[in-house]
């Protein structure tokens, strides 16, 4: 029972990054109607925002030790950071809770970059068949992430979590299990509880502000409220801001969770579009309800009571959830029918 | 001639020169002079660029007629080549009897996953195709290792039981005794040209499967698959049944798929499981589009491209790059390999996503739209083109994006 | 679908052109006047640098490269001379190999068999390289080894760790200086037994796929032979990157030992999964929960930051080794590079070094001469200390290290501190030992 139950919290917290990761993909396909291969680089950027954040953080002054050598025999350099040296234990404070900041840092940056990429490159391609938007899209993730290792390299950069959010909880306990028999990582709780906060936020702004009210108008039928008079273009561009910058913090949260790499991107971007198609196209509940349900089976799948029954099963059960999902129902477990079919 | 027209006769005419004459055009720079290092004639590239344009020219049967985007299609790849590596197993290092299970096997696999897959069209469809494409990838690397040989790769060894063989046979790929990599070399000046049994196979086997596709292009069942791409609905308005039509191209794309895989294991007989990757069919959609969808020499141009990318442009190092610009001032020269640096060697990934990226934006048809502006402005004082719709697309609705959003 | 009618004319005339395209290579004969594959025509002769520069082991493929640019320095007289100077033969002149100024190409693998194959084949068609080396991964080296002996040239394996390498898989023109899985298990198994007892129970997760299974092998042969116990051993998917539902289940296994079989980008996660769910402050049958991971890389150590402390592994070797071969090249690398050496760049400089020498021994660039003077060849100075590359299935046998995650790192690079030094006799094994068996070195091929 308790082994269900751990695999329960794990679906939920692998669900929770596939749901946030889905969630700004379909805002982007829903609005807009691009399919955008560059969006796990949008998750790769939001995690090295963190990696940013830190190097900031830890900018520090070097001054050398002559009692102490390095591995070449040369006095030993001793690095103090600039913000302990100015903040003393706020600074200390401040580079441990770096994961946090990096949220205020990151939603900003990757809100710009959002729109800098909308004006300047998708905007072009609205009218374009889906194989050229694949291609360029496609062509500038390639190129993002490369840059990407040209600054940071090819290994992953650890990010460690703030000292008080790390260890594990004996969660088991609060739910009737044995001592000790249900052991979970704060940060992934912590984890779970911001992916249903931002998921949160994310329908009601567009269930209770006018503006959402206006997008979710354009995101049914875009003409018609074109032919109203409303700017729809604008509002889309600004959700296109907004997708980049849920998937930016999804990509901050994760990077105490997995460290960070240049490929992470692609090594997600499959994933999430199946978990879009399982869902729905362009449709929210659907890529939320997907992504959990992804991540539940993904779970179970692995147990190794599943897999003594079906050997490899672990390897394959995203792919073939897809698969029947989409034969026996095609327009995805929440969507319209119809979107993009013939 | 070949059932063809006049101007189609003379269009493959011009393939089947460029093809054969590819080990003397593809070395245009005498060795030992700096450009040496673009050089692309030497034999595994040129075999790399006839059996990635095969692998191209079948999937444009498919996507560029019916506009289905399979994004599966490295799958085929690897059953080919899989297929074709077990007959060197267990028959002979003959490349027949493997090429032609390899075309059968993966005929009956696509056949298979085009059997569920074309139940649904768009993006679903797409998505179904890479499924089963990861699907395979997974277990070929896990699972199926008895069969696959997983990381490592399945190969030939000695002790295999190779029923044909016997101690005087050939160890190496060949074809009723044309050893697969036997060259000969050509030196005219300083210029060394290398023609190569493989290449020579595999471009008459090229030559063949492009005839093949040009004949489906202009053939009926060609114009129907057309018609699904622009139509699909209308079609089945008018009573007609599609799916034989579209399963009959995936069969046909997934059998040359699966010969171009079988090719590459008799080129070099070792296969691994990272051809069946999802990245490995996304190479061949971005060589189609980058070339030119739907048109018959566009693909082909963008296989070669990426291919060249990938091994000429991935071997440029900083030593190289010194030694070209040695002429100058140190500091001049350092600051230009610095320039130069990120975009070369390990860098070629970063040049490549720059230019699909730049063609995409500018050239919308793809590499053959470049080729056909530069005839038009070179023709420009003469009076316009006729418009030859085969070589200059127009722009053809997807069959995912009729939908009205 | 019988709409593309060919008529008989029209067969016939392809069949014409199908025949002189068949027709059309035979006119020239293959001619080559030369003994081996690409014997050097001039002055120089030309090496393959084949490492990944793309994907996940990017960085230690870059590692690589520094090496060997290091190596080619060396051997052309330039620089410091680095382990030249403590290499115990000395053949080695700085005046490049047998007279031959040194040039190299560089390629790149990206860890995939095909594309480490193409890039092998085109610094062997199109630059004429006499000499293969590199590669991070059993794959890759498996592959482009059977591709350097099909092609006549020598392979001097990089960093590869699977057992099939010099087992299964071994070729007569590739040779392998880093050690393998069974000598991991060797060295190891006898440290944990001292450190953490006999009565253990140990749970792997395993890479699922060939070297992950090789090395899950030996650990758990060498580990048993101590009186531990497997409890459990759980395949996970190479594309993994949440370990979380492979690790959780281990927290009521009733283990008390977590083996991580495996390697770069799955080792940093799976270690910090681990470390997260709180396994390492674990009591379990009254004793303390410790995880092992038995292949360490300094440069992946890095990724997993503070979470690799106090971890044991094995290592081929650490730049913090003492002796003097070791200092030589930490010092040489250092200061060209501002940083010290990985394994993997130790690794390749001593087999660039080792060929350059055979080279020199032999006489020739020829891949059967060069083959011979390795063959059961013993030097010292290179770090290892006396080492023994075996004839039998072209192995380096030599000491192997134990390594712990340092508590108390002073920098970035000073992640690993030796505990042990695992004496060569006691990770040696016969040639026909069963997790090497199958394979068959077959004779050396020197092309043309």
């Amino acid at each position: 029972m308790d082994a269900i139950f751990l695999q329960v919290l794990n679906g939920l917290d692998k669900g929770s990054a596939y749901a946030l990761i889905a969630l700004g993909l379909t805002l982007i396909f829903g609005t807009l109607g691009v399919v955008n291969f560059a969006h796990g680089a949008l998750f790769m950027l939001g995690a090295f925002c963190a990696v940013v954040m830190r190097k900031i953080l830890t900018l520090s002054k070097i001054s050398l030790d002559p009692e102490k050598t390095n591995f070449l025999g040369k006095p030993l350099e001793i690095k103090t950071t600039y913000v302990e040296l100015w903040f003393g234990d706020f600074g200390a404070w401040m580079i441990d809770y770096s994961v946090l900041l990096s949220i205020a840092f990151a939603i900003p940056v990757m809100a710009i970059i959002g729109l800098v990429m909308e004006r300047g490159l998708i905007k072009h391609f609205y009218s374009r068949p889906h194989a050229d938007q694949i291609l360029v899209t496609y062509g500038l993730a390639i190129v993002l992430q490369e840059i990407i290792k040209a600054f940071f390299g090819a290994n992953p950069v650890p990010q460690a979590a703030p000292s008080s959010m790390g260890g594990a909880m004996d969660i088991g306990v609060l739910f009737g299990f044995a001592e000790y028999a249900v052991i979970y990582p704060y940060w992934r709780l912590i984890y779970f509880v911001f992916a249903a906060l931002v998921i949160g936020g994310v329908f009601s702004f567009l269930r209770f502000t006018t503006f959402g009210m206006v997008v979710r108008a354009g995101m049914a039928d875009r003409e018609t409220v074109g032919l109203l008079g409303i700017d729809i273009d604008r509002r889309f561009t600004i959700m296109f801001g907004l997708a980049a910058a849920v998937t930016g913090v999804a990509g901050v949260m994760y990077t105490p969770i997995l460290p960070p790499n240049y490929h992470m991107g692609m090594d997600f971007l499959v994933l999430c579009f199946v978990v879009v198609v399982v869902g729905g196209m362009g449709s929210l509940p659907g890529a939320v309800l997907a992504g959990f349900l992804l991540g539940l089976l993904e779970s179970f799948s692995s147990m190794n009571e599943v897999k003594a029954i079906i050997p490899g099963i672990d390897q394959i059960i995203i792919y073939l959830v897809a698969i029947v999902v989409l034969l026996v129902r095609p327009r995805g477990l929440m969507g319209r029918a119809g979107m993009m079919e013939d | 001639m070949f059932g063809l027209d006049k101007k189609d006769t003379k269009f493959l005419l011009i393939v089947i020169f460029l093809t054969l004459a590819t080990p003397i055009l593809l070395q245009p720079f005498p060795q030992g002079s700096g450009l040496a290092q673009f050089n692309a004639g030497y034999p595994d590239l040129m075999q790399r660029f006839a059996i990635f344009g095969i692998f191209a020219i079948g999937f444009n049967i498919l996507f560029g007629l019916t506009g289905y985007l399979s994004f599966g299609h490295a799958a085929f790849l690897g059953v080919g080549s899989y297929s074709t590596v077990w007959m060197f197993k267990l028959l002979s290092m003959n490349v027949l009897p493997g090429l032609i299970l390899g075309i059968i096997m993966s005929g009956l696999f696509a056949l298979l996953i085009g059997f569920i897959s074309l139940r649904r069209s768009g993006i679903y469809f797409s998505i179904l195709t890479l499924a089963f494409a990861q699907m395979s990838f997974n277990l070929a690397y896990s699972v199926l290792t008895p069969i696959t040989n997983g990381e490592t790769g399945l190969q030939v060894y000695a002790s295999d039981p190779q029923y044909l063989m016997n101690e005087n046979s050939l160890t190496t790929t060949h074809l009723f005794g044309l050893v697969m990599n036997k060259s000969a070399k050509l030196l005219v000046g300083d210029w060394e040209f290398t023609f190569n049994i493989g290449y020579y196979f595999c471009a008459v086997i090229a030559i063949l499967a492009f005839y093949l596709s040009l004949r489906i292009f202009r053939s009926p069942f060609g114009m129907m698959l057309r018609a699904v791409k622009t139509n699909q609905n209308r079609l089945m308005y008018t009573g007609i049944n599609t799916r034989p039509y579209t399963l009959a191209a995936f069969v046909i794309s997934g059998m040359y798929a699966g010969l171009a895989g079988g090719l590459l294991a008799s080129m070099d007989p070792l296969a691994g499981a990272e051809r069946m990757q999802w990245t490995a069919s996304g190479e061949i959609v971005l060589m189609t589009i980058l070339g030119g969808a739907g048109t018959l020499m566009g693909p082909i141009l963008g296989a070669g491209f990426i291919k060249y990318f990938e091994n000429i442009f991935s071997k440029i190092n900083d030593n190289v790059l010194h030694g070209w610009f040695s002429w100058m001032p140190d500091g001049l020269e350092d600051i230009i390999v610095w320039l130069i640096h990120p975009f070369v060697g390990k860098g070629w990934h970063l040049t490549l996503g720059m230019l699909f990226m730049l063609v995409v934006v500018f050239l919308p048809g793809g590499l053959v739209e470049g080729g056909s502006r530069i005839k038009n402005w070179i023709k420009r004082d003469k009076k316009p083109e006729t418009n030859d719709d085969e070589h200059h697309p127009k722009h053809v609705a997807h069959v995912a994006e009729k939908e009205e959003f | 679908m019988s709409v593309f009618t060919t008529n008989r004319r029209g067969l016939i005339k392809s069949g014409a052109v199908l025949g002189t395209g068949l027709a059309m290579p035979t006119i020239f004969t293959a001619s080559s006047a030369a003994a081996y594959t690409n014997a050097p025509t001039g002055s120089g002769v030309t090496l393959g640098f084949n490492v990944p520069q793309s994907g996940a082991y990017a960085d230690e493929g870059a590692d690589e490269l520094r090496a060997y640019k290091l190596a080619v320095e060396h051997l052309n007289g330039e620089g410091d001379g680095g382990m030249m100077n403590t290499f115990s033969s000395k053949t080695l002149q700085g005046n490049g190999i047998l007279g031959n100024k040194v040039n190299y190409v560089s390629g790149d693998t990206q860890t995939k068999s095909d594309a480490a194959r193409a890039s092998a084949k085109s610094m062997i068609e199109k630059d004429g390289a006499v000499m293969i080396t590199g590669g991070s991964s059993s794959g890759v080296a498996v592959a482009v080894q059977g591709l350097c002996q099909e092609a006549g040239v020598i392979f001097m394996a990089g960093l590869t760790h699977s057992n099939d390498t010099t087992g299964k898989d071994k070729k007569a023109n590739g040779f392998r200086h880093f050690f393998n899985g069974y000598m991991s298990a060797a060295a190891l198994a006898p440290v944990l037994a001292e450190m953490y007892g006999t009565d253990r129970k140990a749970y792997h997760l395993t890479a699922d796929y060939t070297w992950g299974w090789t090395q899950q092998e030996s650990i758990a042969a060498a580990t048993e032979a101590k009186g531990w116990e497997t409890v459990n051993n759980v395949l996970t998917p190479l594309a993994t990157q949440d370990f979380s539902s492979y690790v959780a289940p281990v927290l009521n296994s009733g283990a008390d030992i977590l083996v991580l079989n495996h390697y770069g980008g799955n080792m940093v996660n799976s270690l910090t999964a681990a470390v997260q769910f709180g396994l390492r402050e674990k009591q379990v049958n009254g004793k303390n929960f410790e995880i092992v991971v038995p292949l360490y890389s300094r440069l992946m150590a890095r990724g997993a930051g503070e979470n690799v402390k106090g971890i044991f592994g094995s290592t081929n070797w650490h730049w913090s080794l003492t002796d003097a071969g070791s200092q030589a090249f930490v010092k040489s690398f250092g200061e060209k590079y501002g940083f010290p050496p990985s394994q993997a760049a130790h690794t390749v400089y001593c087999q660039t070094l080792l060929y350059a020498d055979a080279a020199e021994r032999a006489g020739t660039f020829n891949p059967c001469g060069i083959a011979e003077a390795l063959e059961g060849f013993d030097f010292d100075g290179l770090g290892n200390g006396p080492t023994h590359y075996r004839a039998d299935d072209h192995q380096c046998f030599k000491d192997v290290l134990v390594v712990k995650g340092k508590e108390n790192p002073t920098s970035e690079f000073d992640l690993l501190e030796v505990v042990q030094v695992t004496p060569r006799a006691q990770v040696e094994y016969a040639p026909d030992h069963p997790m090497f068996a199958g394979g068959d070195l077959g004779k050396c091929n020197p092309g043309a």
